[in-house]
């Protein structure tokens, strides 16, 4: 698959797509490759206030436990509950139904210190 | 780094390559974890059709000699005379204070002829164990067969029906926990009825160079390869201890919950002593398993708490996609450990309830 051009990359493997004020944010197709079968996702309450590159949650797959780091900060204004139901979902498509959460951003300057699609590929590569 | 250098590798290392697999080091051996369809999609194969290990990396030892079977009942709390020829036994191995060095199956072959099989991160200890003895013991001669013999763990409802067609005569024949000689596909083998998954099947020794044309005969049959990250989970839904994990030479077969194969009444055997005085005085915890009520994975470490006070450690635990439920174990106070009792556990902070359930979580429909 390849890695969407739409968006920004983090280098703990977290994406960030911008709509607006509201951030959408989740994990790229090569940590749930290197995870493997992702069977619990761990999400902060709507309302929660996160820092950019603080851990923010949790994910294990079958043989270990993982954080997650926020690629932005800001306010938890959505969580996909359908992850937390089913957390397959994850692996299934981590672009676009595994997203985890929409986190509303007042400084957009945040995404400056993210990736774009071409150098996460980059780094990934190594 | 010279510790990957000195991973050993299994007569199928090149096999579980080439197939895709994610290596990974366990015990002293780089092993298939999973392979390319992952750790939930080979439990379900193992568990609904059938599936094969690569388990070469366990320890093969063999013992010979008139006095092969004393020498063993003197060591090993097996009751090996009490086993009649071809049959096997699952038992703990403990040391004169009666702390647990490994947990194996010996295999009597013949009337001075014995096979153990023992992890594979436990190989050197449980030779330490022995070795020294043996030497010193005339009419018993001790062989490594590891290097020698490969293993292969064919498991699942489909197991038994699909080693007979490759089997003459036939594999079906050898009943639970029984080993004998056969040939599987042509090549010349020893076929024992026993694995670590809960469900029924094989455990085949080719000869090493023969290793790769058993892997892929039973491949072409449809058997499903399936690394150790699929195994653990399966051992775990099916009751079965990790030595190093559920158990280490600090534990102790009761509170284990490993009486049943611990036979110390042989007279002669070295930790009969410390066993009986052990069981006599009885443990405070034991071995106890639970399944999650609130959301969370138990994980090996955590700590089980009750009103405030940790009263447990848990050991193992997962998410089992048999039963859709995440599951442990581990040693709880004594008074906690009845069927149905609730407590926490501490998942990073976060108190999560769990209820006790009887051991093993899952256990195979018998035809």
């Amino acid at each position: 698959m390849t890695t969407p051009d739409d968006r920004k990359y983090s280098e703990e493997h977290e994406w960030a797509l911008v709509e607006g004020s509201v951030i959408t944010v989740g994990i790229t197709r090569y940590a749930t490759d290197s995870l493997g079968d992702i069977v619990f996702v761990e999400l902060p309450e709507n309302g929660t206030e996160v820092t950019q590159f603080d851990k923010f949650g949790e994910i294990e797959s079958v043989k270990a436990v993982s954080d997650l780091f926020t690629p932005v900060g800001g306010k938890i204004v959505e969580v996909n509950s359908g992850v937390i139901d089913m957390p397959e979902k994850v692996n299934e498509d981590p672009y676009t139904v595994g997203w985890l959460v929409k986190i509303e951003v007042s400084d957009q300057s945040q995404l400056d210190k993210l990736m774009d699609a071409t150098a996460y590929d980059n780094l990934t590569a190594e | 780094m010279p510790d990957e250098q000195a991973l050993r590798e299994t007569p199928l290392h090149r096999t579980h390559v080439a197939a895709g697999a994610r290596m990974a080091p366990f015990g002293g051996w780089d092993m298939p974890v999973q392979y390319e369809d992952g750790i939930i999609s080979e439990v379900r194969a193992v568990r609904q059709h059938a599936g094969m290990f690569d388990v070469s990396h366990m320890a093969r030892f063999q013992f010979v000699g008139p006095e092969a079977v004393a020498f063993l009942d003197r060591m090993l709390a097996a009751d090996v005379a009490g086993l009649s020829l071809g049959r096997a036994r699952y038992h703990v191995i403990c040391n004169e204070q009666g702390g647990i060095i490994d947990d194996a199956i010996v295999y009597r072959i013949t009337d001075d002829q014995c096979l153990l099989v023992a992890n594979a991160g436990n190989a050197d200890a449980v030779r330490d164990w022995l070795i020294p003895s043996a030497q010193q013991n005339g009419g018993v001669f001790f062989a490594d067969l590891s290097e020698d013999v490969a293993m292969i763990a064919v498991q699942g409802p489909k197991a038994v029906e699909i080693v007979d067609r490759l089997c003459p005569l036939p594999a079906s024949s050898v009943r639970p926990f029984r080993v004998r000689r056969a040939e599987i596909a042509g090549i010349p083998s020893r076929i024992a009825r026993t694995g670590y998954t809960g469900e029924d099947g094989f455990e085949i020794m080719p000869p090493a160079d023969r290793a790769v044309d058993l892997w892929r005969a039973l491949e072409a049959e449809g058997v499903v390869p399936a690394g150790l990250g699929a195994r653990d989970v399966l051992r775990l839904e099916a009751g079965l201890m990790l030595h190093g994990n559920d158990m280490t030479v600090g534990n102790n077969p009761y509170e284990a919950g490993l009486e049943r194969f611990t036979y110390i009444d042989t007279p002669g055997y070295v930790a009969g002593v410390a066993l009986r005085a052990i069981r006599d005085a009885g443990t405070p915890r034991v071995m106890t398993g639970f399944r999650m009520v609130g959301r969370g994975i138990p994980r090996h470490g955590l700590a089980v708490m009750k009103d405030g006070e940790q009263v447990g450690t848990v050991t193992s635990g997962t998410h089992s996609p048999t039963l859709d439920a995440n599951i442990g174990m581990g040693y709880v106070d004594r008074g906690l450990s009845a069927e149905g009792t609730r407590f926490e556990i501490d998942v990073r902070g976060r108190l999560v309830e769990a209820e006790v359930v009887s051991l093993p979580f899952y256990s195979r429909k018998r035809g």
